[in-house]
């Protein structure tokens, strides 16, 4: 190999490291929340990317029906309890984020072309459509477990996770599709050149990442994320409902995944299965960081995408095998460091 | 009308029952408080009142109001706030973001007061603005109390229910957070006071209840039972049967 | 009725349905014995357990890889050429190979957090996966076809009717093996892992071990569901071994009811059926083909652990008048006892013990002694530290500094297991009894150290002998503390009282010459304290040791030889219960002043 292949590579491997390090970011902070191993993360990638596609294909996506058809059920349990609980005052807003929203939505695809729109505009629509989805899922499947062990939570996230790629497969069908890039050209950097999407997925992540930072370290919303995951019974005695805790990290966590389909969209063909090897080498990522440090999961997520873009180049067939036997050292490291005996919720 | 009814109030661990019609009232800027051996239920009547568990039987008033199945949300928001015996503060964060966390419900409510008040109630600790970039986890035992009343105050509640605030705290300290729940009565807050350490409960609260095995077996102002025979007794077994 | 004739109206149905379902239902059957036999291994593993791994279709498909490998490469290595050829020696080959990578997996994941050992299959799951898709010598994605038929005592397995009797002995044998195995000492050190796993460790059980060992034995059911379908299939590839049969696999398990041995062959079937029945109608439905089953099993699982997260069994079982469980303790044999060291003799001694959580001293230069044949009693008011001191004595916690003393042995540094093995028994103040399990079980744990039988013996019930000795133990014990009457009810079931009681004599269980109780008579009535005080008053006259931490001075002062009392993690005071009782620092630190 020679040098201009290992930056080529090295290249590859950081842009797809990025992908892994925010998706990697996306898992801890909703298992440091929620204590849910957020196996369907990788869908919303999916999801993110092929809604984009539909759009530009002229088609409509699946995903409308999805958001419209789980705010009616959001809606209707949300409605039962809040009768149940004599609340009627929750009731206009139950209506508007989980019925109003998804006809308004509706209303725009129907009212605008969206092949015809900007790319801009394609991904703000393809947002509004997956990025609710996230929190919408949180109120059905996982909010009437919160109390739940960890185990049990993530039978349900895997629950989840089939039921989105079967939808997925419904919606997208099993054709891949890939986007064109956002901007065409490249940067020469003396021997190395850089193109153009590998620019807007370093600089969209980088930003992405001074955003959520400056979220959880300087927003009250953020730091009453971070109390949930430090201390719940804290946070609940200042009025940090777990509920509301759970929806915003899952909301962060959609944002997250949608967002990043829609950045490698243009860089590999996604189909509707796509997301979840996606998301497990996120989670490979997340697991360098024990699922608790934010710079170490996403350090190790990165170090995830450089062996993925070598190990494709040195033995291509075993470029999975490699990456997920990264984790055997770090399990080794963890086990050697770990000494107590844990009690089972 | 008292801030605080808490009628006929029972609650069970599975089928365990570990209050038995419990029933106590706390008076609007009074500090009423409940002693008691440990296991008599202090901690569980605490709980059960902020919505933290489930009761299996009584009804609780605040302000008149019927609180049905008030979540501990809906007491915050009320205007009740709960010291728990653990503290409960966030470790890894620092001082000052503890406080603005005790906010976080006025915040979402509109107020931003928030570095104001947070003025005011460094007047009261003044220790804690002297550390308030520290991480609470490093904070000693009386810092991390104060840090825990402190938050609590930056909810402005109207009443406040301390867990044994004097656990494991040495006696200059106690004294310390005594005065502070004295001048915090000042102030206009209602406090309900839950405590082993009786003596100093009993000298700073208006009106007393003792708590054993889940039942009040003793209530009145807190002039006659400091110096109730019984109140001795049921701490230390003296005078007992052997 | 009882639950024996229902098992043989089972196995009867068994014999007869091949001859009476057509030959595609008779497959389905062969399907459905099959996953039966990877699904027992996760009620095992998950629903007993308490542990999940996604792993289990990667094991079948070791299984089935090694069997097909072997019996139709043409060219073997030299060091496999032994394997070569036949079914039974690549069934050898397959549980050697998934041993040893279950091993592997295990102890590198099962000393962590309970949610690594499922991520950390599902990277195994993923990686095997690959390789078997990229591996030349086992045929890519192609698959390895020609893998020979079994040959059973000469007669040829080549139909699936006479498959099917194979199959399902297999999975007969995989249930009755479990049933044993749960059924037995190790047994209930197995399902303490789940919920109880601190007390089992005080108990002298070895739960990583436990654990490690059900991981195996799920790990091994699926190999061998591995080896029957390659040689039923007499194909094999990727597909099938993939994550998300795995996750099929899981499914099966919770749906049937995850903690019930036969709810893994109910839940295996109903998922076999459903999938076949949703594989014809769903594309119909939907207009398009694919595995839209999926969506349905999703929500399946997200409604059966929001509903009935116990499963379909417990359900069915409902219906069913079982005449119930054992009800009798059977005779056997006295275990044999520890002698007691001598009246008199220093049994404990902590020397300046100190523990730190972070910034706080819980403990600070901590002193005391117990003897054998006298009770010691720990005092103090809340928050003294007088628990955290119990678990650094009891190896449960670990002392920053200072040390601890046992029978004459520097115990600071061992684990709770091995100085329970060394004598000292305990109970805990926050009660930790298993609820789902029978008083006299709950005891019985409490015995496990005195037995010394092993998984084998207890898959094949080989160790009744013993068995029924440590259940007469624990029935002694049981009887001894006054619930005798309570025998055979769930332990979560009695009064807190009675509950701490129960821990009393799972304590006596392990026949130590310690006892260390913490806050026995908490929640006790006034009868039962006397009890209580009556049978610890016993306890001593034997010649055991008895450390005490109370807060009910009453029944500290007329039953204590000697007293510490502990604040602020310190001692203030120590002597006789009469001197204690009147010192002026003891009786502050419990009213508190403010002066």
């Amino acid at each position: 190999m020679d040098l201009q292949i290992a930056l080529l590579l090295g290249q590859d491997g950081i842009t797809n490291g990025a992908i892994y390090a925010l998706l990697s970011l996306a898992l801890v902070l909703v298992f440091a929340v929620t204590r849910v191993i957020f196996i369907p993360q990788g869908e919303f990638v999916a999801y993110g990317a092929l809604t984009l596609a539909s759009f530009q294909a002229g088609k409509l996506p699946g995903t409308l029906w999805l958001l419209v058809g789980v705010g009616i059920a959001v809606a209707m349990v949300d409605l039962m309890a809040a009768v149940r609980a004599r609340q009627r005052r929750r009731i206009p807003r139950i209506i508007g984020w989980n019925l109003v929203y998804p006809a308004l939505a509706a209303g725009l695809i129907f009212a605008l072309n969206p092949a015809e729109l900007p790319l801009l505009a394609q991904i703000l629509l393809s947002l509004i459509l997956v990025v609710p989805l996230g929190p919408m899922i949180y109120r059905l499947a996982f909010q009437p477990l919160a109390e739940a062990s960890v185990l049990v939570l993530l039978i349900v996230a895997v629950g989840v996770h089939f039921a989105m790629v079967g939808l997925g497969l419904l919606f997208f069908g099993a054709e891949g599709s890939r986007t064109p890039a956002f901007s065409d050209g490249s940067l020469s950097l003396g021997s190395l050149t850089v193109n153009a999407q590998t620019l807007w997925v370093l600089g969209s992540s980088l930003c992405l990442i001074v955003v959520l930072a400056y979220f959880f370290e300087r927003t009250i919303y953020g730091k009453a994320l971070r109390a949930t995951a430090m201390n719940r019974t804290g946070a609940r005695l200042m009025g940090i409902s777990t509920v509301m805790a759970g929806k915003l990290s899952f909301l962060l966590a959609s944002l997250i995944g949608a967002f990043s389909g829609i950045l490698i969209a243009p860089i590999t063909t996604v189909y509707y299965d796509t997301g979840f090897l996606i998301g497990l080498k996120g989670f490979v990522g997340a697991i360098v960081g024990a699922l608790s440090s934010y710079p170490l999961a996403a350090l190790g997520a990165l170090l995830v995408g450089l062996l993925e873009a070598f190990s494709s180049f040195w033995a291509s067939a075993f470029k999975e095998v490699i990456v997920f036997t990264l984790i055997i050292p770090v399990l080794v490291w963890l086990s050697l460091t770990t000494h107590h005996v844990e009690e089972e919720e | 009308m008292p801030i605080l009814e808490v009628d006929d109030l029972c609650v069970s661990y599975g089928k365990v029952e570990a209050l038995h019609h419990v029933g106590i009232r706390v008076g609007e800027g009074q500090i009423v408080t409940v002693i008691g051996p440990n296991g008599a239920g202090k901690t569980t009547m605490l709980s059960s009142v902020m919505g933290l568990l489930p009761r299996s039987q009584g009804v609780i008033r605040f302000r008149g109001i019927d609180l049905g199945d008030a979540e501990v949300e809906d007491m915050v928001a009320l205007g009740v706030n709960l010291v728990p015996e653990s503290r409960a503060l966030f470790g890894e964060m620092s001082v000052e973001d503890n406080l603005l966390l005790g906010c976080f419900h006025r915040y979402r409510g509109g107020d931003r007061d928030q570095q104001q008040t947070m003025e005011e109630v460094f007047t009261i600790f003044p220790r804690l603005k002297e550390r308030r970039d520290q991480h609470a986890g490093t904070l000693s035992g009386g810092e991390r109390q104060m840090l825990a009343l402190a938050r609590a105050l930056m909810a402005k509640p109207r009443l406040l229910m301390l867990d044994e605030p004097s656990l494991g705290l040495a006696p200059l300290i106690v004294k310390e957070i005594f005065r502070v729940v004295a001048t915090l009565k000042d102030m206009g807050v209602s406090i309900l006071l839950v405590e082993q350490n009786a003596r100093a409960a009993l000298q700073i609260a208006d009106y007393g209840y003792v708590l054993e095995t889940g039942e009040v077996a003793l209530e009145g102002s807190c002039r006659d039972l400091i110096d109730d025979p019984k109140v001795v007794q049921s701490y230390l077994g003296l005078g007992g049967k052997h | 009725m009882s639950p024996r004739l229902l098992i043989a109206g089972f196995v009867l149905l068994l014999l007869v349905a091949p001859h009476l379902v057509s030959e595609f239902h008779v497959t389905l059957l062969n399907y459905i014995g099959l996953y039966s036999i990877v699904a027992v291994g996760l009620v095992l593993l998950t629903g007993v357990g308490g542990l999940m791994s996604f792993g289990q279709a990667a094991f079948v498909g070791l299984g089935g890889y090694a069997t097909a490998y072997l019996t139709t490469a043409t060219s073997l290595p030299a060091w496999l050429a032994m394997f070569g050829g036949s079914p039974w020696m690549g069934l050898l080959a397959g549980i050697i190979l998934t041993a040893t990578v279950a091993l592997l997996l295990g102890l590198l994941t099962l000393r962590l957090s309970g949610h690594y050992l499922p991520l950390g299959t599902i990277a195994w799951s993923i990686s095997l996966y690959f390789l078997f898709g990229n591996l030349e010598f086992l045929g890519g994605h192609t698959g390895i076809a020609g893998i020979p038929a079994l040959d059973l005592f000469g007669l040829p397995l080549k139909d699936s009717r006479k498959f099917y009797y194979l199959i399902w002995v297999v999975v007969l044998l995989a249930v009755w093996l479990t049933i044993n195995l749960l059924d037995s000492r190790e047994g209930r050190a197995i399902r303490a892992l789940k919920g109880g796993a601190i007390m089992a460790e005080a108990m002298g059980v070895d739960t990583a071990r436990s654990k490690l060992v059900i991981f195996l034995i799920a790990a091994l059911f699926g190999c061998i569901s591995g080896w029957l379908y390659a040689h039923l299939q007499r194909f094999v590839n990727p597909t099938p071994f993939s994550l998300n049969m795995s996750i099929e696999y899981l499914f099966m398990a919770v749906l049937g009811g995850a903690a019930h041995v036969w709810g893994a062959v109910l839940g295996a079937g109903v998922i076999t059926v459903l999938k076949q029945w949703l594989q014809d109608w769903l594309p119909k439905l939907l207009g398009a083909s694919g595995n839209f089953e999926m969506i349905v099993f999703g929500l399946l699982m997200i409604f059966v652990l929001q509903r009935a997260r116990d499963g379909l069994w417990p359900i069915l079982a409902r219906w069913v008048p079982w005449q119930g469980a054992q009800r009798r303790v059977a005779e056997a044999a006295a275990l044999p006892r520890k002698s007691l060291p001598e009246a008199g003799t220093v049994l404990l001694e902590a020397r300046n013990v100190v523990k730190r959580f972070g910034g706080l001293v819980a403990n600070n230069n901590m002193n005391l002694s117990v003897r054998a044949g006298e009770i010691m009693a720990l005092i103090g008011p809340n928050g003294a530290g007088k628990s955290t001191m119990f678990n650094c004595v009891s190896g449960v916690d670990r002392a920053t500094d200072g040390e601890v003393l046992f029978c004459g042995r520097a115990v600071t540094r061992l684990d709770s297991r091995e100085i329970a093995r060394l004598g000292m028994s305990r109970t805990f103040q926050h009660v930790r009894l298993l609820p789902t399990m029978s008083v006299l079980e709950n005891a019985a744990i409490g015995a496990h150290m005195r037995g010394s039988k092993g998984v084998i013996q207890a898959l094949l019930h080989l160790e009744r002998t013993e068995e029924r000795q440590l259940l007469v133990e624990a029935a002694r014990q049981v009887e001894r503390v006054g619930l005798g009457g309570s025998m055979f009810e769930a332990a979560g079931s009695l009064a807190l009282g009675q509950q701490r009681t129960l821990e009393i004599a799972r304590a006596l269980c392990a026949d130590p010459c310690l006892l260390l109780l913490d806050e026995p008579a908490a929640g006790l009535r006034y009868m039962e304290k006397q009890a209580l005080a009556e049978l610890l008053r016993k306890l001593r006259g034997e010649g055991m040791g008895i450390l005490l931490v109370e807060h009910d001075m009453d029944f500290v002062m007329g039953l204590a030889d000697r007293v510490v009392v502990m604040e602020f993690g310190e001692k203030i005071a120590e002597g006789l219960p009469e001197e204690v009782q009147r010192n002026p620092a003891v009786i502050e630190a419990y009213l508190g002043g403010v002066e």
